[in-house]
């Protein structure tokens, strides 16, 4: 028989071992080595702020950061209004449930294919040669090919929108699906006109779906460092990037204390979030 | 010139695709009455309450509120307000703000309408929680507050759906009182969809008791109580027993009507009935007495007694008859007592000629009121 005392302790073992396995164990590692030195070749385990010193007197640092923001930003706000919209379209307007059931798992089709595939399909279409330039170009819109389509910042935050939208969608179809018809027609009731009911009533309830949603739409987007590089075609940067170039050449404390750097980055703006909306309140609703 | 208030239905139709909810369906209700609409669930009454609020678009026909017609009259600007059957308060709003809510669709200042707000929240005895959310209010509370955002606009009509439904018993009695109240002090129309027979004879001026999309009797309380038109509005509404015989010859004394079991009934002279021919008629819980079943006498049911209950005032005893449906003969205890009976015996319920009261529709639903 097991000591009774122990029972609670078994009881959280299995969430305990998984965040300190994957959680605070690379957290610790990544935190030591930011104090470490490197010289390219070997690492000198030591205690030393130079890194840091490197990473926040360094006016690129602060461009980086600003760049990886305005991706943040863009990209929170166009997911934001395509998700809240194509919720808003399930729930309230698409009334037999089985259709809506359809239509959302078809919001879901892309994710069979993996990532870089939706990614790289962009490139086809997008290039200077490529389907939409030469639409354009036959329609005599334009006498020649758009060049800020493809490798720019441009072509980045629209592969964000396109690979991000449906995290922010779902968190929001979610809450938004617990609003009860009847408080609607209530509001209907007291004679509210559609864009009232939209601002008064069907914006706040569904507040805990935004906040989600932005929670891991500016996650998603702060930590990349892919999509940056093959849309941004060597144009565009922010800091996931750089500390991938500081892996790639094996400067691995200078990369952790950059991954410090970028991780009280994305808490700060979380923070932020979660300050405005009490998710855990809202939940329990 | 119609008054403020008054509900004039014509002819109003409602289909959802090939289900008729509501079917030809002509109705008045006079201004500042109570009015109750009654019948099981999926009767139409909830789809007609929700076509006076606006909430649902009549296929065809005319509503016309205080003489003007707002069949096309968008929701908020008909005079109606609805409480809703489950409160739909908003969730995220304060009980104040709840309230407040229309007024503030109406453009008033923020601090005008928490101010009218707050005294119809006074008027409800609620003003001591209008800082908090629907969540933290017990049934009763949010009944209320339903109750006070709906009032705030002054309406001419206040529309209730099964207001009372989701309450307790004792809540019941205590809000059915309030709403009666409420309704005499304000002097609008109220209009109360219920499934609940006691509820709508106790409130109202006028009660509608609808099946299968039609209205079947529309009066005063006690003239569908008393006089029923048709078997299954003698059953809904309880306190009769229904009774189907034949028509045999006509006597001096009324037509003879005999029964499967060849009991003998008489029906007044003056109906135009035939010979041969089926009915119906009702007899009061309260107008019949026992005899012991053994001498044979005109307007008496024989039958086995079931089971008797005690509640009160009154001593309910249940026969088993040749009749689809017990007859219950409701006695007062000081005359049931006088000569008790016993379950098993076999007994004759008997009573006077002018209690046969003869039903001309035809409607026979079971009239539970929990469904068909």
């Amino acid at each position: 028989m097991i000591n009774k005392d122990w029972v609670p302790y078994l009881q959280v073992a299995p969430l305990a071992i998984l965040m300190v396995l994957f959680v605070a164990i690379p957290l610790a590692v990544l935190v030591t080595l930011s104090f470490w030195l490197s010289d390219g070749i070997s690492l000198t385990p030591t205690f030393s702020f130079d890194n840091y010193k490197a990473v926040l007197t360094s006016f690129l640092t602060w461009k980086l950061l600003l760049a990886t923001l305005k991706f943040a930003v863009l990209t929170w706000f166009f997911t934001l209004v395509i998700g809240f919209t194509c919720s808003y379209f399930l729930v309230f307007h698409v009334k037999n449930l089985k259709l809506q059931i359809a239509l959302f798992l078809l919001c879901t089709i892309p994710f069979w294919t993996s990532n870089v595939i939706r990614m790289i399909s962009w490139v086809p279409f997008l290039g200077k040669e490529g389907l939409f330039n030469s639409f354009l170009m036959m329609l005599g819109i334009i006498d020649r090919p758009l060049e800020f389509l493809l490798f720019s910042d441009f072509a980045v935050v629209l592969t964000y929108v396109h690979l991000f939208t449906l995290f922010m969608m779902v968190p929001i179809f979610n809450s938004m699906a617990k609003i009860s018809p009847s408080v609607i027609e209530a509001a209907v009731d007291a004679g509210a006109s559609p864009f009232m009911i939209l601002k008064d009533i069907i914006i706040p309830l569904t507040r805990t779906g935004i906040a989600l949603g932005s929670v891991f739409v500016v996650t998603l987007v702060m930590g990349d460092f892919f999509v940056i590089r093959v849309m941004g075609g060597g144009q565009s940067s922010n800091i996931a990037a750089a500390m991938k170039n500081n892996i790639d050449q094996l400067y691995y404390p200078d990369a952790a204390a950059m991954a410090v750097f970028l991780i009280i980055a994305v808490l700060v703006p979380i923070v932020v979030i979660l300050r405005i909306v009490d998710v855990r309140a809202e939940l329990a609703r | 010139m119609s008054a403020k208030g008054e509900i004039r239905i014509e002819k109003i139709s409602k289909a959802f695709g090939s289900l008729l909810a509501v079917k030809d369906v002509d109705l008045s209700i006079p201004a500042g009455s109570y009015c109750c609409m009654l019948g099981p669930s999926g009767c139409g009454k909830t789809t007609l309450l929700r076509m006076i609020a606006g909430h649902e678009t009549p296929t065809s026909g005319r509503i016309l509120i205080g003489g003007e017609d707002v069949t096309d009259v968008p929701t908020g600007s008909r005079g109606t307000a609805l409480m809703f059957q489950n409160y739909a308060l908003f969730p995220h709003l304060s009980v104040l703000d709840n309230v407040a809510f229309s007024l503030k669709v109406q453009g008033q200042g923020t601090a005008q309408r928490r101010d009218q707000a707050m005294n119809m929240l006074k008027r409800v005895q609620l003003s001591h929680l209008a800082e908090r959310v629907p969540a933290q209010l017990s049934g009763g509370q949010q009944q209320r507050v339903a109750l006070a955002r709906a009032l705030v606009t002054n309406p001419q009509v206040l529309l209730l759906d099964e207001p009372l439904s989701a309450l307790d018993e004792f809540l019941r009695l205590r809000m059915r009182s309030e709403l009666k109240r409420l309704q005499t002090e304000l002097g609008i129309t109220f209009v109360h969809v219920t499934h609940t027979q006691p509820e709508a004879i106790a409130l109202a001026d006028q009660v509608i008791i609808m099946d299968h999309g039609v209205v079947e009797q529309s009066g005063h309380p006690r003239e569908i109580y008393d006089q029923p038109h048709s078997p299954y509005v003698a059953r809904f509404m309880g306190g009769q027993n229904v009774i189907f015989g034949t028509v045999g010859t006509k006597g001096k004394d009324g037509f003879a009507v005999t029964d499967e079991a060849d009991n003998k009934y008489k029906l007044d002279s003056a109906l135009a009935l035939a010979k041969g021919q089926k009915v119906a008629f009702a007899v009061r819980r309260d107008g019949a007495k026992l005899a012991s079943g053994k001498g044979r006498s005109d307007n008496a049911i024989k039958g086995e007694i079931r089971n008797i209950e005690y509640q009160g005032t009154f001593v309910k005893v249940a026969l088993k008859t040749c009749q689809k449906d017990e007859f219950l003969v409701y006695l007062s205890d000081g005359e049931y007592f006088a000569s008790p009976r016993k379950v098993g015996e076999t007994v004759s319920a008997i009573w006077p000629i002018e209690r046969n009261h003869y039903l001309e529709g035809e409607n026979n639903s079971s009239g539970d009121p929990t469904g068909h």
